[in-house]
């Protein structure tokens, strides 16, 4: 016969557990302890307040340019509840409810949009990576980091995230490719919160999902409600369980939406109607997982006013320890190598010389 | 001791560490079957498996990436890119990561690597297998950038560059893969990277060159000593980044002039450097401006006519006779 169709033994699902409307599909509700259950509230609370906060600090230029996440925090603190602390955790720059999750301090995060190295200084107990700036190029190391995971036989996984924008970049798919021809214990998280800046998800692929291009390297793929924590923690303990017993890779793409603006210096306005975004805002992520608690029992008015002064001081005392970090202006020579060159040093010690003098002249 | 030649030298680094330090892998590429397009990884494969000699697919950024998050999991991972020209499909990973991560992380994650790839022109190969990228990557601080130029400074230095706690780029000139073979002592050995050596004495005239051409300079110092009663000292650089500033000054200032040989472009190339760190400390010594023998301001030309652009030992006697009538 000429032509065949060709069956290719892949399927699809699409997953959402708590609906925007506060539907709860009980069969695949995940067990998550009640103590957990709050953790996870507080800390997708911080999440939002931290955002709300560093805008204001960056309208008043105390911090550099920021990038909120506003709309997008159920996916990564789902992401991050589900690792253990010795797997690894691979951001790219929209993932704060998860790195507040693993425990990276919250002044050490506006170092980072401070303008200071000493914002990307990694928490001593857990295997995270900091922010990635350029799109996409992180998925390619973080299949690296997943390769040694396997070659070291220890069951650990690594976990990364990329956009729907970084989907576009070869390197998405390298790292993919390479994953699924391996076997990795790789579980990439596509953030799709359908804008790259001002490109419409329509515009960065013809697919009809993002999750299909799993099929394409031989991989699981499945698309979730990345607004919903809950199917979220669902898709990745599927994903890290097969991942841990030597199941390979899983693509997951997580459906979401940037509420706010790709950074401060653009605005969105430009791009996109406000009937879009008023369309998005009944599925906001915070207020449906706050209601589930609230029907569990979990959450009162008086826990969430404690709530709220609690995250309240945790910021005013990060911003107070920001603010007050102090630094050595030619540190940055220091971590350029294991040991300084010679150049390095004479390049150091000019510069030194220099700050030196206009500091005596003042 | 045994008579090898570059590829058997450099194979000899890989199989001595990949016994001794099972952190080291092997990947990229046609590594593992096909024992590389230049067979430096032969016996790999056989000898110490897939997990550790790995045929990667054809993608160079992830080779590099690959690399770069197996040294985050303990691992010494040795990248084999197929040819410099196709490095550049790999670049944003080597830039933007490989040399970066120490400094990102204040040294928590560094990437103890090396990404290796043949070197320069002259094997009659069509475009893109005869570039000679090397300032490109000496411009990137936070990599080391390495060029031997023999059998037994391949070997030392490949060594050292496994070893080396930050990303080294490895280039292996191509011309000098089997062009001849020397002594290559049984014991392992190292070498510091970031340190050239003397390949000729002399007192009339520095010759400073890396890399394949180091052949054609000793070959040009010869018949300056024969022909042309010139004593010409012949540097061999090594490593281009970090570049050994005190050894090309401290000859100079004993010979008074200096001539910059490499084949790579002349606008920014590595010999530009040269030249800037002579005028920094030798200024007064000079009894003549310094001359540069290099590759022009084109692309290669393609290989019918390559050894036009690439130097020859007449360009670098002509250069130094006329520094030494200046």
């Amino acid at each position: 016969m000429p032509r065949e169709t060709i069956s290719i033994p892949q399927k699809l699902e699409s997953l959402s557990v708590l609906a925007p409307d506060g539907k709860l599909d009980t069969d695949l509700e995940p067990h998550i302890p009640d103590d957990d259950l709050r953790r996870l509230y507080r800390c997708m609370l911080t999440a939002r307040r931290l955002d709300e906060r560093c805008l204001m600090l960056q309208r008043q230029g105390r911090i550099g340019t920021f990038g909120p996440s506003k709309g997008q925090e159920a996916t990564p603190l789902g992401v991050a509840y589900t690792l253990n602390p010795d797997d690894w955790h691979v951001p790219t720059f929209r993932e704060t409810a998860g790195q507040l999750w693993r425990g990276w301090p919250i002044d050490t995060m506006m170092l980072f949009w401070g303008g200071h190295e000493a914002g990307n200084a990694v928490p001593g107990n857990v295997n995270d990576l900091p922010t990635a700036v350029p799109i996409a190029s992180q998925c390619q190391y973080a299949m690296g980091i997943s390769w040694g995971l396997k070659l070291k036989g220890n069951q650990q996984v690594c976990a990364v995230y990329c956009g729907d924008g970084g989907t576009s970049e070869g390197d998405f798919h390298e790292a993919l490719n390479l994953a699924g021809v391996q076997n990795l214990p790789l579980i990439m998280v596509v953030q799709n919160n359908h804008w790259a800046i001002s490109i419409p998800r329509s515009a960065q692929t013809r697919s009809q999902t993002i999750a299909q291009k799993a099929v394409a390297y031989g991989i699981d793929g499945v698309q979730v409600d990345g607004n919903d924590i809950l199917a979220v923690i669902v898709a990745l303990r599927e994903a890290i369980e097969k991942a841990r017993t030597g199941g390979g890779p899983t693509l997951i793409e997580a459906v979401t939406y940037r509420l706010s603006m790709h950074t401060t210096a653009d605005d969105p306005k430009k791009y996109r109607t406000d009937e879009e975004v008023s369309e998005w805002e009944p599925r906001d992520p915070l207020p449906r997982f706050q209601r589930y608690l609230q029907r569990k029992k979990l959450l009162d008015e008086q826990l969430e006013q404690e709530l709220d002064a609690e995250i309240k001081a945790e910021l005013d005392e990060a911003v107070r320890k920001y603010e007050a970090y102090k630094f050595d202006p030619t540190d940055f020579f220091n971590h350029m190598y294991a040991e300084l060159t010679p150049e390095l040093r004479e390049q150091m010690q000019e510069l030194r010389a220099y700050l030196g003098q206009i500091q005596s002249a003042d | 001791m045994a008579q090898l030649t570059m590829v058997k030298a450099l194979n000899l680094a890989l199989t001595e560490l990949m016994h001794a330090d099972s952190r080291v892998l092997v990947l990229g590429q046609d590594v593992g079957q096909d024992e590389g397009v230049f067979r430096v990884t032969e016996g790999l494969l056989q000898t110490f498996g897939p997990d550790r000699c790995i045929d990667t697919p054809l993608a160079e950024a992830a080779i590099v990436g690959a690399g770069i998050g197996l040294s985050f999991t303990g691992y010494l991972p040795v990248c084999e890119l197929q040819f410099d020209g196709f490095s550049f499909q790999a670049f944003h990973q080597t830039e933007n990561h490989a040399r970066r991560f120490r400094n990102r992380t204040r040294g928590r994650y560094t990437c103890p690597m090396v990404i290796r790839m043949p070197y320069g022109g002259g094997i009659r190969a069509i475009e893109h297998h005869s570039e000679a990228p090397e300032a490109t990557y000496a411009h990137l601080a936070g990599l080391k950038v390495v060029i031997p130029s023999g059998p037994r400074n391949a070997r030392a230095l490949l060594r050292s560059a496994i070893l080396d706690p930050d990303p080294v780029i490895f280039f292996e000139p191509k011309a000098a893969y089997r062009a001849f073979r020397e002594e290559v002592p049984d014991e392992p050995e190292t070498m510091p990277i970031g340190k050239g050596v003397v390949a000729r004495e002399g007192r009339d005239v520095t010759l400073i060159t890396y890399g394949a051409l180091v052949r054609p300079t000793l070959e040009a110092a010869e018949e300056l000593a024969d022909e042309h009663e010139v004593d010409a000292e012949v540097l061999d650089m090594l490593s281009v980044s970090p570049l050994d500033g005190e050894l090309i000054n401290a000859s100079v200032q004993k010979t008074g002039r200096a001539v910059v040989v490499h084949e790579s472009p002349r606008h920014c190339g590595v010999g530009a450097e040269i030249v800037a760190r002579i005028v920094e400390k030798s200024l007064l010594y000079l009894e003549a401006p310094v001359k540069r023998v290099t590759g022009f301001d084109t692309i290669i030309p393609y290989f019918a006519n390559e050894l036009t652009y690439i130097p020859s030992a007449g360009r670098v006697v002509q250069a130094t006779l006329e520094t030494m009538k200046f």
